[in-house]
């Protein structure tokens, strides 16, 4: 055991310091603590924040490996000399495109919050963990690497750090840092060509490949080429991480038997998704919108086909799922996701500026999940203060 | 020292740094975020604030033993905005363009808090010469912070600053952009000067702990 030795001495020796946190951080993120509580509460468990964490971190790497060798995929698909989706090929594009953003996400990421625990004082908090690895899932594949660093320097300060940490934030930070590239690049973050590797660098020459996802397709009222298996499957161009919707409804099952997300929440989202597609389904079966509307494409997709395309099956499972960001109280929980849900779709349909409202709904409920707490405490506080009023007088 | 004895430099110096209006008093946060997205509109705005509130603090210092109290706010609404109107005029007449950039931002001006504010607390009690340099010290403070927003905001929103590319040139790939460097449209928008805001109130605050309430 060199290396726990020599890494309790080095704890050891900066015991007391400032940069104190940042050893400990090290060594505990290898190996168990090897402190015990010597008065209060003694809590045994086992689930705590870094088990939480690892948790949703393996439900997360299967879309991660999926991603990678769909960025190659997609990229010769596009090219017009496709390969198998299981080939080395595809995979190589996917380790010299995706796994750079990884890195950049955690490396960036965790050294601002080795930086805010010594200058604060405290220990690292386990939550970028999570973060790290939503954040190159929820970009195209594309995207500069500086611009992402720059983001997640946003996301964690501003996102995060300014209110505490871990725990305290109000905005969950992968959105954040999504919602800031969106907003700050949005060339590289929306349109045709960012979300197939090669098409940005390709445009405008004569050989131009173009990588429309399946929403902007409708948007535009032109055919979709893409069937419905493969947009179950995840055979289409999109972010990294959310093609597939067959492994993260695996990974959303993973989480609900483990306890970590909350199927309240999940179950919600996608009935407020279904129902407002519903909603603009019965609109265009009744005529009030025809052919010649601009909003007819997206409006007229089966309900039920919003799951499949786009992002918000991902954001139901990984992003509004979010225990610290999302509603506290079970009743506050399924208004919670119910609107996320169905702001998504609204805004997927009327704002053709952004192809994808998922990460905007989900930011919008983030900000008012306290005050849906607030009224399902107080609801509950005035049904009990009515049973305490005597029945008979 | 023979102008200005130590209180009324503290009239002057005080909004700038520990009380200041933006940061401190948080007035006059419509204007700093809308304008700011250019520094020659934050110095165009900075400078017409400057010019209303010192005035108009004067004005009010004098006529406050003869106005009654009943009718103060909306007499002072008129001096602001007879000030104001002057100076929108000279913007229309020496500036057109940066007078259609501005827009109702200059009329706005009259209902920038930190005008009201300043002469309901300061100059309804004080006289001219003290109230004038209340009122410069104001604006002076509500102008820095302006300045500081907008040059960011411009610097890192267009790449420009007043205008000129001092960052290399967009189209052309030359300067910082020839490595592939971005402009950052999230600066233009006016979410971001509030954060900038914010950041300014960060480090105001963590450098002089004795300004953070509980």
């Amino acid at each position: 055991m060199g290396l726990k030795s020599s890494l309790h001495q080095l704890k050891e020796k900066f015991k007391g310091t400032k940069m104190a946190p940042a050893f400990n951080a090290l060594h505990t993120f290898l190996y168990m603590p090897n402190e015990t509580t010597k008065h209060g509460t003694h809590i045994k468990s086992v689930d705590d924040l870094k088990r939480t964490m690892n948790t949703v971190i393996m439900a997360l790497v299967p879309c991660l490996i999926f991603g990678m060798f769909n960025a190659g995929y997609q990229h010769f698909a596009a090219l017009g000399t496709p390969v198998d989706f299981l080939s080395w090929d595809a995979l190589w594009i996917g380790i010299i495109k995706v796994l750079p953003l990884v890195a950049v996400s955690y490396g960036v990421g965790l050294a601002i919050e080795f930086l805010f625990a010594v200058i604060k004082g405290h220990e690292v908090e386990e939550g970028y963990l999570v973060t790290g690895m939503l954040v190159p899932l929820i970009v195209p594949v594309d995207l500069p690497l500086w611009m992402l660093a720059v983001a997640v320097t946003f996301g964690v300060v501003i996102g995060k750090e300014v209110f505490g940490g871990t725990g305290m934030n109000i905005l969950n930070p992968a959105l954040t840092i999504r919602a800031f590239l969106f907003f700050a690049y949005p060339t590289w973050m929306s349109g045709d060509k960012v979300w197939v590797h090669g098409a940005v660098e390709r445009a405008g020459t004569t050989d131009a490949i173009s990588g429309e996802t399946i929403l902007g397709s409708y948007a535009q009222n032109t055919d979709v080429a893409y069937s419905l298996s493969d947009m179950f499957y995840g055979f289409i161009p999109g972010s990294v991480g959310e093609t597939s919707k067959l492994l993260i409804i695996f990974g959303a099952l993973f989480l609900i038997f483990t306890k970590i997300g909350s199927w309240r929440i999940i179950i919600s989202t996608i009935i407020g998704a279904l129902v407002m597609g519903l909603i603009f389904n019965g609109v265009v079966d009744a005529g009030w919108i025809t052919g010649t509307s601009k909003f007819y494409g997206l409006m007229s997709v089966p309900f039920w086909q919003h799951l499949l395309i786009g992002s918000i099956l991902f954001g139901a499972v990984y992003m509004a799922t979010d225990p610290v960001t999302a509603a506290q109280t079970n009743k506050g929980k399924i208004i919670y996701g119910f609107l996320i849900g169905f702001i998504s779709i609204l805004i997927r349909v009327f704002n053709p500026a952004y192809p994808e409202g998922v990460f905007l709904a989900i930011l919008l409920m983030n900000v008012f999940a306290p005050t849906i707490d607030h009224y399902v405490v107080q609801g509950n506080v005035k049904r009990r203060m009515k049973r305490l009023q005597p029945k008979t007088v | 020292m023979g102008l200005l004895s130590k209180k009324d430099t503290k009239l002057i110096t005080d909004p700038l740094a520990d009380n200041n209006p933006i940061t401190i008093q948080v007035l006059g946060i419509c204007s700093a975020l809308a304008i700011t997205a250019q520094l020659k509109a934050s110095i165009v705005m900075a400078v017409s604030v400057i010019f209303v509130l010192g005035l108009g603090n004067v004005v009010i210092s004098l006529i406050r033993n003869i106005m009654p109290s009943k009718i103060r706010i909306i007499v002072q609404l008129t001096v602001v905005a007879a000030l104001v109107i002057l100076v929108d005029l000279v913007l229309k007449a020496f500036a057109y363009e940066l007078s259609k950039e501005l827009s109702v931002f200059v009329g706005l001006i009259i209902t920038n808090c930190i005008i009201m504010g300043r002469f309901e607390a300061f100059a309804l009690g004080n006289g001219p010469w003290r109230s004038f340099l209340d009122g410069i010290g104001n604006a002076l403070g509500y102008g820095v912070i302006l300045i500081v927003v907008g040059f960011f905001r411009e610097l890192l929103g267009s790449g420009t600053l007043l205008g000129y590319r001092v960052l290399g040139d967009p189209i052309e790939k030359t300067g910082l952009y020839a490595f592939g460097y971005e402009n950052n449209g999230f600066m233009l928008l006016s979410p971001m000067a509030l954060i900038v805001v914010g950041l300014i109130i960060w480090v105001q605050r963590s450098r002089n702990t004795s300004l953070i309430e509980d």
